[in-house]
C-alpha cells in the first residue's frame, strides 16, 4: 500500500516536472492517500455509459 | 453624529438618500474603524480611502447608497494587484478594471478595500502565512474560518455592512458560521465571476456576507444579471427579491437533513440546527442520497483542478506556495483522470436525485460547519469520534451542497456562552428568494441574529 503511494508520487514528479522536496514528502503522500480513498468509493458507484456529465454544469 | 458602525446597509443607504446622513460622514467613520480595528482582526490586505473618497464625492445614490463594502483579495480592483491570498500574485499586474460584481455594487455602493483569505482560497481557516490569519471578532484567538476569512471578519466585526466572498466548497458558509454573521452562496451561474482569480471552474460561485437578510438581499439584488464576460453566468433574469422578502413562509415545506448531516456534528451545530427546525415547525427529516460520495467527489474535482490550475507555479515556485496549500495542490495535480470523470458523472447521477426531492419539500435545513471556530493554528480535530486534518474536514456539510451548485442562505444562531454557529438554508436551484425568506423569517423570530461582538 504505501510502496503503491511512493510509486505514484515518483511518477508523476518526473511526468509533471514536479520536484517535491524531503521535507514536503509525507504531507504530499498523506494527501495522494486522502484522494486515492475517496476516488475508490466514488468509483463504486455504479454509473452507466450513457451518464454523461453535463458539458456545461447548470445548476 | 450616528454611530454606523453596527448599522445595516439599508438604514444607511436611507440615511443617506433622505439626507440625514453624508456618504463622506460614513465612509469616513468606516476608514477610521478600519484602521482601529484592523491591527486586531487583520481583516483587510488593502484599504482604498482615496478611491472611496473620490466615489463618495459623486454623490452616490440607490438603494446602497453611501454603503461601505469590501471585497476578498480574489476580486478585481482595478489598479491593485488581485492576490487571491497569494505571494506569488503580488508580481501580478494591476487589475486594468473592477470585476463586475464590484462595479455592479459601486452605482451605489462604495469600495473601501480589500480582504484576507486563504492562499488561492484552499482552506477553510482563514489562516495565512504570508498575510497573517484573519481573526474571529467574537475571539481572536480564534479562527474566521475561510478561505473568506476577511470577509467575515470585517463584517462581523462592523468594519463594514457588506462583503463579497467567493464559495468553491463552503468558503463563504463556513465563515460565516464561525463568525456570526449571514452568508449567501447563490445558484451556481448566477452571479458573474468575471474579474475574479479562479480556484476551481467546475465549482466556484461569488457570494455575499451581511448581518442582516435584507442587507443580503440588498447586495444580490444589486449584482444579479447575465454577464457575457463570464461563460458560466446564466442569462436567467428574476425579479428583485426585496419586495418579495416580507411576503413570509406560509405555505412553504421545510425540512432538515438527517443521516449524514447529523453525524459528525458537535452540540453546537445540532442546537441550532434543532433550534430553527423547531422554529419554523420543519418536523420532517429527509436523507440526501449519497451525500457522503458527493462530498467526496467534490473533493476530488477540487484536487484535480486546483492542482491544474496551479501546475505551472508548483513547478517553478513551489517555496513561495503556502506550505498547506502547496502539498494539497501537488497531490491534486497528481490524480488519474478517470478518477475525476467518475466524479463529473456522479455529480450528474446526484443532482438528479437530490433536485427530485425538491418535489417534495421546498428548502431543507443542514448545519454550516460540525464545530464552532477552533483556534487559529489549531491542525486537527475530532469529527465523529476521529481525529481528522482540519483543513480538508470543516466543509463536510457544506460540500455536498454547493457540489451541484444549490443556492444556501447560512444564518447565524448564537448561543449562550458560546461561539457561534450558522445552519444552512437550502433551496431549489434559482430559488435564492425562498432561501431569503426563509433566513428573514427566521430573524423576525429572534432565532437567527448576528450577535454584535465585544470590544
Amino acid at each position: 500500500m504505501s510502496d503503491e503511494l511512493d510509486d505514484w508520487l515518483d511518477a508523476n514528479t518526473v511526468l509533471l516536472g514536479i520536484t517535491v522536496a524531503a521535507e514536503w514528502r509525507d504531507t504530499v503522500r498523506l494527501h495522494l492517500g486522502i484522494t486515492r480513498g475517496m476516488a475508490q468509493r466514488v468509483s463504486e458507484f455504479p454509473l452507466p455509459d450513457e451518464a454523461d456529465p453535463a458539458p456545461v454544469f447548470h445548476a | 453624529m450616528t454611530d454606523f458602525a453596527w448599522a445595516s446597509a439599508g438604514t444607511i443607504a436611507d440615511a443617506v438618500n433622505r439626507g440625514e446622513a453624508s456618504a463622506i460622514d460614513v465612509v469616513d467613520q468606516a476608514l477610521r474603524r478600519i484602521d482601529r480595528r484592523n491591527p486586531v482582526l487583520n481583516a483587510f490586505t488593502a484599504v482604498t480611502a482615496d478611491r472611496a473618497r473620490v466615489r463618495v464625492a459623486k454623490k452616490p445614490v440607490g438603494p446602497l447608497a453611501g454603503v461601505p463594502f469590501a471585497v476578498k483579495n480574489l476580486i478585481d480592483i482595478a489598479r491593485l494587484p488581485t492576490l487571491a491570498g497569494s505571494k506569488i500574485n503580488r508580481e501580478r499586474p494591476p487589475a486594468s478594471a473592477d470585476a463586475t460584481l464590484v462595479a455592479r455594487l459601486e452605482a451605489g455602493a462604495v469600495l473601501v478595500g480589500a480582504l484576507n483569505m486563504g492562499e488561492f482560497a484552499y482552506d477553510f481557516t482563514g489562516e495565512n502565512s504570508h498575510y497573517g490569519p484573519s481573526r474571529n471578532p467574537h475571539d481572536p484567538a480564534r479562527m474566521t474560518g475561510g478561505s473568506s476569512g476577511g470577509s467575515a471578519g470585517a463584517v462581523a466585526g462592523g468594519l463594514v455592512p457588506i462583503a463579497l466572498g467567493s464559495d468553491t466548497n463552503g468558503s463563504i458558509r463556513v465563515p460565516s458560521s464561525f463568525c456570526g454573521i449571514f452568508g449567501l452562496k447563490p445558484t451556481f451561474g448566477r452571479l458573474s465571476r468575471a474579474g475574479s482569480f479562479p480556484f476551481v471552474a467546475s465549482l466556484d460561485h461569488l457570494g455575499a456576507f451581511a448581518r442582516s437578510t435584507i442587507d443580503l438581499a440588498l447586495a444580490y439584488d444589486a449584482m444579479t444579471g447575465p454577464d457575457p464576460l463570464d461563460p458560466a453566468c446564466s442569462d436567467r433574469i428574476d425579479p428583485p427579491i426585496i419586495p418579495r422578502l416580507h411576503t413570509g413562509i406560509d405555505g412553504l415545506r421545510i425540512a432538515a437533513a438527517g443521516g449524514y448531516f447529523r453525524t459528525g456534528a458537535g452540540p453546537e451545530a445540532l442546537t441550532a440546527l434543532d433550534n430553527v427546525a423547531r422554529a419554523l415547525g420543519a418536523t420532517r427529516q429527509i436523507e440526501i442520497p449519497e451525500a457522503a460520495r458527493a462530498r467526496e467527489a467534490a473533493y476530488i474535482i477540487t484536487a484535480s483542478e486546483a492542482g491544474a490550475l496551479h501546475l505551472q507555479r508548483l513547478r517553478t515556485r513551489p517555496r513561495d506556495f503556502e506550505p498547506d496549500v502547496r502539498d494539497r495542490l501537488i497531490a491534486g495535480a497528481m490524480v488519474p483522470a478517470p478518477w475525476v470523470v467518475q466524479a463529473q458523472k456522479f455529480r450528474r447521477w446526484y443532482r438528479d436525485s437530490v433536485l427530485r426531492l425538491f418535489e417534495e419539500v421546498d428548502a431543507f435545513l443542514a448545519p454550516a460547519t460540525p464545530c464552532v471556530a477552533p483556534p487559529v493554528g489549531q491542525k486537527t480535530f475530532v469529527l465523529d469520534g476521529q481525529q481528522v486534518l482540519l483543513r480538508p474536514n470543516i466543509g463536510i456539510y457544506t460540500q455536498p451542497i454547493s457540489f451541484i451548485g444549490l443556492p444556501v442562505v447560512a444564518v447565524p444562531v448564537p448561543q449562550a456562552d458560546s461561539m457561534p454557529t450558522a445552519v444552512q438554508i437550502i433551496t431549489a436551484p434559482w430559488r435564492e428568494d425562498v432561501a431569503l425568506r426563509v433566513a428573514y423569517s427566521l430573524e423576525a423570530r429572534g432565532v437567527a441574529r448576528a450577535p454584535q461582538p465585544p470590544e
